[in-house]
C-alpha cells in the first residue's frame, strides 16, 4: 500500500517537474532571456594585493593610519561608522594621549543633552564615543545627498564580496560611460542605448548597477597630505581606505590568525597521539587470526 | 585514565611494550585535557566587563556649582559616587579625630587629595551590604556624626566619611580621581 | 536491551558502589557509552558522525548559551549587539564565528550521518525507529537554523525570514492568517525576532532529548555495521569503551582540525555579506538565498514553475519541498530489499551514487539566481529526487539479485585482514 500511494506521488511530482522542464525549455529556446547591462557590463573587483591577504596576513598599522586619515579627511563627511568608536583607533597603532586628542579635534560633534539646561546640544566626542554620524537620521541623509543615502562604513568590506579589493575598485574605477567598452568590445551605450547614466549619478562599471550617487570621491593626487611621506596617488588612497575599511569591519582578524595557528597546532599533535592511542588500542583486534 | 585499565595486560612481547603503550594512552588522554582546559579560558573571560564597558570607567565631574555645605550625587562605573564640598567647621571636626581610636584609621588629609581638602570623595555605596547613604542630597538626614546615614542597618559616618558606629566594617571608599583643572576632576 | 555477553558494570569503589544504589548513572553510562555496550568489531570511519553530531550539538549550545548573554533581541538593537559581542566581548568574536560555522559543521556532520544510513541501509528493522527519531531530530534542526539565521537581524535575517514564513501563505485559504500568526505581525518585526529567540534556545535541548531517545532506540537492536549482517556471537563485537571511544577520540581531533580551519582563516566563506547589512524592510538583497544547508529544498522550492491546473506552482513548490524531507519517513517500507548493506547490493549502489550526484546539484543550484539554466537543471534533478526514493527504489529491492554475504561479521573481518596482510598474519602494532 506504502508502495503503490509512493509511485503515484513520486509519478505526479517527478512527471509535473518534467513537464515544466519541457515548458521552460521551449520558452527558453523561443524567447531567450534578455541580456542586461549589469550582466554585460558590470566588472568584478580589480586583484589588488594587501598586506593582511593570506592566512598568515597582518594589516600595515601605517597603512591602517594613511587609510584613516583619507576616512578622515574624505569620506567621513557623508558616511558614519557607526560600530567604530575613538578608543578602538588604539588597535591600529595610535597611544591613548593620541587618540584622545583625535576625538576631542573631530569635526563632527557627539550629541548630548546639555548638563544645564537639558536642551539636546552637543559636544566633544571623547574616546569612549562612537564616531559621530554625520547626518542625524536617514531622512536627513537622503535630503542632503540628492535622495541616495551613503550608508554605513563599518562593515562594509564584509557586506561585499571581495570587499577590501571592492572597495579599491569603486574608488578607482569611476570612468567616462561614452564610448565604454568590455572585454568582448562591446561598446555599452551602443549595445544598451536606454542605460545611459542619468545626470544626477555616476557611471562605475564596479558598482552593482553601474550608476552610483557618489561623485568620485579621490578626484586628484595628494588630496591628503600624508604625514608619513608616501605619494597620495588616488591609487595609493584608494588601498589604504580600503585597508582601513578592512580594519574596522574585522578589527580582531590578527587574533584570530594568531589564536588559530596555536588551535591548529595543537589539535594536530592531540590528534596525532589519538591516532596512535586508536591503533595501539585496536592493535589485537586487527591481526588476522 | 580509564583507558589505562583496559589495555590488555603482559602480552607476548613482555612488560615494555605495555608501558609504551600505556604511555601513548596516558599522553592522548592528557593532551586532551589539557586542550579542553585552555578551551575553558575564553568561555569564562567573556563574562568580563567588554571593552566598552571598561571604557566608561571615569567620569568627569564639574566642581564649580557646588557650594560649601552642598553635595551632589553622580555615577561612577554605574554606581552613585559622593561629591561634597566641606565647610571649614566640617573640616575642624573631622581633623579633631584621633585616628588610632577608629575603626578604620584614616585622616581627612588621606583621603583628600594635598592642597583641596575640602573636596570629599568618596563612592556612595556603604561599606556593610551596599546600599546608599543618605545625606548627599539636600535635606538629607546627615547621622549623628554629620556625615552620611546608611537607612539599611543605622552605619553612621563622619564628616571625612568615616565609619563612627553601625555595622560598617570600612570607611567609604575613595576611588582614584584627580583634578583636571581647579574646578573638574575626573574620577577613574 | 543488549547482548548477553555484554560486559557488567562492577563498581569497585565504595562511593561508586553506594551511588549504583541510589542514582545508577554511571551504570547507566557504561551501559550505552562505555564498555557495557557491545558493539560490531567491523565499523568504519562513516560510523564516527554519530558522535561527531553529539559534539557538534555540545558546541552550538555552549557558544549559544554565551551569545544569549550578549545578544538583545530587539529589532533596534540586534544587529548592534552581534557587533558590539564581536568588537568588545572578550573572545566574542570566537564564539560569535564558532556559532555561526559550528551550525555549518552540524549539517556537514549530519548530512554524512544521513547519507552513511542511506548506504549502510541503517534505516531497515529493526532499527526503523532509530531512522525515524533521526529524522525528527534533523527536522527540529533545520527549524533551529532557520530561526537562528534571522537572529543578527541583517538583510539575509530579514528576508530570509520573510520569504520561509511566505511558504506558508501558498496554503489555501487559511495560509495568509497562519503566516500572520507566524510573524506575530504582517512583516517580520520585534514579534518574530523574539519569539524566534526563545524557540531558537528552547529546541536544541529538545533536540538533546529526542537524541536520548535516539541512543535509545539503537541499543535495543544494537549498532548496524558495514556488511549489514547482524551479530551472531561474542566475537563479532568489541566493547564501545575503549575501542570506538579511542576511534571517536580520533575522528573527534580530524574533525575539530577541519572546523579550525574554517573558524579561524575563513571564518565568512559559508556566510552571506548581505547579512552584514542591517535588515532593511524597504530593501530587497539583489539574490536571496538561504544558508547552503538548505540549497537543495530551496532549488526543489523553485523548481515548480508551471501551474498544475487549479494547483497554484507556488504552492506545489511548498508541498513538494516538505513532501521531499516526509518521504524520508517511509524509506524503511518502500526499500524492501532483506539485505541492508549498499556493498552487497550493485544496482542500488549505483543509484545511490547518482542520488549524492542529485543532491549536489540541487544544492548548486538552490545557491544560484534563479534564472536559467539553474531552475531547468533543478527540474530535471528534483524530478530524479522524487523518483528515486518513490519508483526506482521499491522497484530496486523487488528485482536486485544482491552478491552473496558474508557468513558473519567476523568472517568478513579476517578475509579483509587476510587479504591485506599478503603472505604473514602480522600487522605492525603502530
Amino acid at each position: 500500500m506504502v508502495r503503490i500511494g509512493a509511485f503515484f506521488v513520486g509519478l505526479f511530482f517527478a512527471g509535473w517537474l518534467l513537464i515544466s522542464f519541457l515548458f521552460g525549455a521551449y520558452s527558453y529556446v523561443t524567447e531567450p532571456p534578455a541580456k542586461t547591462v549589469e550582466h554585460e557590463f558590470h566588472l568584478a573587483p580589480k586583484h589588488v594585493s594587501f598586506s593582511f591577504d593570506g592566512p598568515f596576513g597582518r594589516y600595515d598599522r601605517q597603512q591602517l593610519q594613511r587609510g584613516f586619515q583619507v576616512f578622515k579627511e574624505v569620506c567621513s563627511a557623508c558616511h558614519s561608522l557607526k560600530f567604530v568608536a575613538f578608543r578602538d583607533l588604539e588597535g591600529i597603532g595610535y597611544n591613548e594621549a593620541e587618540v584622545k586628542a583625535i576625538a576631542k579635534q573631530w569635526a563632527l560633534k557627539t550629541p548630548d543633552v546639555d548638563p544645564a539646561t537639558g536642551e539636546m546640544s552637543t559636544r566633544d566626542p571623547v574616546p569612549s564615543d562612537y564616531f559621530p554620524k554625520p547626518f542625524a537620521n536617514n531622512v536627513a541623509a537622503a535630503a542632503a545627498n540628492n535622495n541616495a543615502i551613503p550608508p554605513d562604513l563599518s562593515l562594509m568590506t564584509k557586506a561585499r564580496h571581495h570587499g577590501s579589493a571592492y572597495i579599491y575598485s569603486l574608488l578607482t574605477g569611476y570612468t567616462d560611460q561614452a564610448g565604454y567598452k568590455n572585454a568582448k568590445g562591446q561598446e555599452l551605450l551602443k549595445e544598451f542605448p536606454d542605460a545611459k547614466t542619468p545626470d544626477a549619478l555616476h557611471f562605475n562599471p564596479y558598482f552593482a548597477n553601474l550608476n552610483l550617487a557618489m561623485a568620485p570621491p579621490l578626484a586628484a593626487d595628494d588630496q591628503v597630505a600624508y604625514a608619513d611621506g608616501t605619494k597620495a596617488t588616488v591609487d595609493q588612497m584608494a588601498q589604504d581606505v580600503a585597508a582601513f575599511l578592512t580594519w574596522t569591519a574585522e578589527p580582531k582578524l590578527e587574533n584570530r590568525r594568531t589564536a588559530g595557528l596555536a588551535t591548529i597546532v595543537f589539535l594536530l599533535i592531540a590528534t596525532g597521539l589519538a591516532y596512535m592511542s586508536y591503533q595501539n588500542i585496536w592493535a589485537d583486534k586487527k591481526k588476522a587470526a | 585514565m580509564a583507558i589505562v585499565e583496559h589495555t590488555d595486560g603482559p602480552g607476548p612481547s613482555g612488560g615494555e611494550e605495555v608501558r609504551r603503550r600505556d604511555f601513548i594512552n596516558i599522553a592522548a588522554v592528557s593532551f586532551a585535557g589539557v586542550g579542553a582546559a585552555v578551551v575553558a579560558l575564553p568561555l569564562i573571560d567573556q563574562m568580563n566587563p567588554s571593552a566598552d564597558v571598561l571604557a566608561l570607567a571615569s567620569t568627569e565631574v564639574d566642581l564649580s556649582a557646588i557650594q560649601p555645605g552642598q553635595a551632589i550625587k553622580t555615577t561612577f562605573r554605574s554606581q552613585p559616587l559622593f561629591v561634597r564640598h566641606l565647610t571649614d567647621k566640617e573640616i575642624a571636626e573631622a581633623d579633631k579625630v584621633d585616628p588610632s581610636t577608629l575603626r578604620d584609621p584614616q585622616t581627612l588629609e588621606q583621603r583628600t587629595v594635598d592642597g583641596k581638602k575640602q573636596w570629599l570623595i568618596t563612592m556612595g555605596v556603604c561599606t556593610h551590604l551596599g546600599c546608599v547613604p543618605l545625606g548627599a542630597g539636600e535635606g538629607e538626614v546627615r547621622g549623628e556624626y554629620g556625615g552620611y546615614f546608611c537607612p539599611c542597618h543605622g552605619s553612621s559616618y563622619d564628616t571625612a566619611a568615616r565609619i563612627r558606629k553601625g555595622p560598617a566594617p570600612k570607611n567609604l571608599e575613595v576611588p582614584k580621581f584627580s583634578f583636571t583643572s581647579d574646578t573638574a576632576i575626573l574620577v577613574g | 536491551m543488549s547482548f548477553p555477553w555484554a560486559e557488567q558494570y562492577k563498581p569497585q569503589h565504595p562511593v561508586m558502589q553506594w551511588m549504583d544504589e541510589k542514582l545508577p548513572l554511571p551504570r547507566l553510562v557504561y551501559n550505552a557509552i562505555g564498555a557495557g555496550y557491545p558493539v560490531p568489531r567491523n565499523l568504519n570511519y562513516f560510523w564516527n558522525f554519530g558522535v561527531l553530531a553529539g559534539v557538534a550539538l555540545v558546541i552550538q549550545i555552549i557558544t549559544g548559551v554565551i551569545m544569549a548573554m550578549h545578544y538583545g533581541a530587539n529589532t533596534l538593537v540586534a544587529f548592534g549587539t552581534v557587533e558590539q559581542t564581536m568588537r568588545d566581548v572578550n573572545a566574542g568574536w570566537l564564539m560569535r564565528y564558532a556559532h555561526a560555522n559550528g551550525a555549518s559543521f552540524f549539517f556537514i556532520v549530519v548530512y554524512l550521518h544521513i547519507f552513511r544510513g542511506l548506504y549502510f541501509g541503517s534505516y531497515k528493522a529493526p532499527r526503523e525507529m532509530v531512522w525515524l527519531l533521526g529524522l525528527v531530530i534533523f527536522l527540529l534542526m533545520m527549524a533551529t537554523a532557520f530561526m537562528g539565521y534571522v537572529l543578527p537581524w541583517g538583510q539575509m535575517s530579514y528576508w530570509g525570514a520573510k520569504v520561509i514564513t511566505g511558504l506558508f501563505g501558498a496554503i489555501p485559504v487559511v495560509g495568509e492568517p497562519i503566516q500572520t500568526w507566524l510573524l506575530g505581525g504582517f512583516a517580520p518585526g520585534n514579534a518574530s525576532l523574539n519569539r524566534f529567540f526563545s524557540l531558537h534556545f528552547l529546541l536544541p535541548f529538545v533536540i538533546a532529548g529526542v537524541i536520548i531517545l535516539h541512543i535509545w532506540a539503537l541499543h535495543i537492536p544494537g549498532s548496524s555495521n558495514p556488511t549489514g549482517v547482524e551479530v551472531k556471537g561474542p566475537q563479532d563485537t568489541v566493547p564501545f569503551h575503549p575501542y570506538y571511544t579511542a576511534k571517536d577520540g580520533f575522528g573527534l581531533g580530524v574533525f575539530l582540525i577541519c572546523f579550525s580551519v574554517l573558524l579561524f582563516f575563513a571564518p565568512n566563506f559559508l556566510g552571506h555579506p548581505d547579512n552584514y547589512i542591517e535588515a532593511n524592510p524597504l530593501s530587497t538583497p539583489a539574490h536571496i538565498v538561504p544558508e547552503w544547508y538548505f540549497w537543495p529544498f530551496y532549488a526543489i522550492l523553485r523548481a515548480f514553475t508551471v501551474d498544475f491546473f487549479f494547483v497554484p506552482a507556488k504552492l506545489l513548490g511548498v508541498l513538494a519541498m516538505f513532501a521531499s524531507i516526509l518521504l524520508l519517513f517511509f524509506l524503511p517500507w518502500l526499500d524492501t530489499s532483506p539485505v541492508r548493506s549498499g556493498t552487497y547490493r550493485p544496482v542500488f549502489r549505483k543509484y545511490f551514487w547518482i542520488l549524492i550526484l542529485d543532491v549536489l546539484i540541487l544544492g548548486y543550484c538552490g545557491g544560484a539566481p534563479a534564472e536559467e539554466p539553474y531552475v531547468m537543471i533543478s527540474q530535471v534533478a528534483a524530478a530524479y529526487y522524487f523518483a528515486h526514493f518513490l519508483i526506482i527504489l521499491p522497484l530496486i529491492s523487488r528485482f536486485e539479485k544482491p552478491l552473496p554475504l558474508p557468513n558473519s561479521i567476523t568472517d568478513a573481518v579476517l578475509a579483509k585482514y587476510a587479504k591485506a596482510d599478503g603472505e604473514p598474519a602480522a600487522v605492525p602494532a603502530e
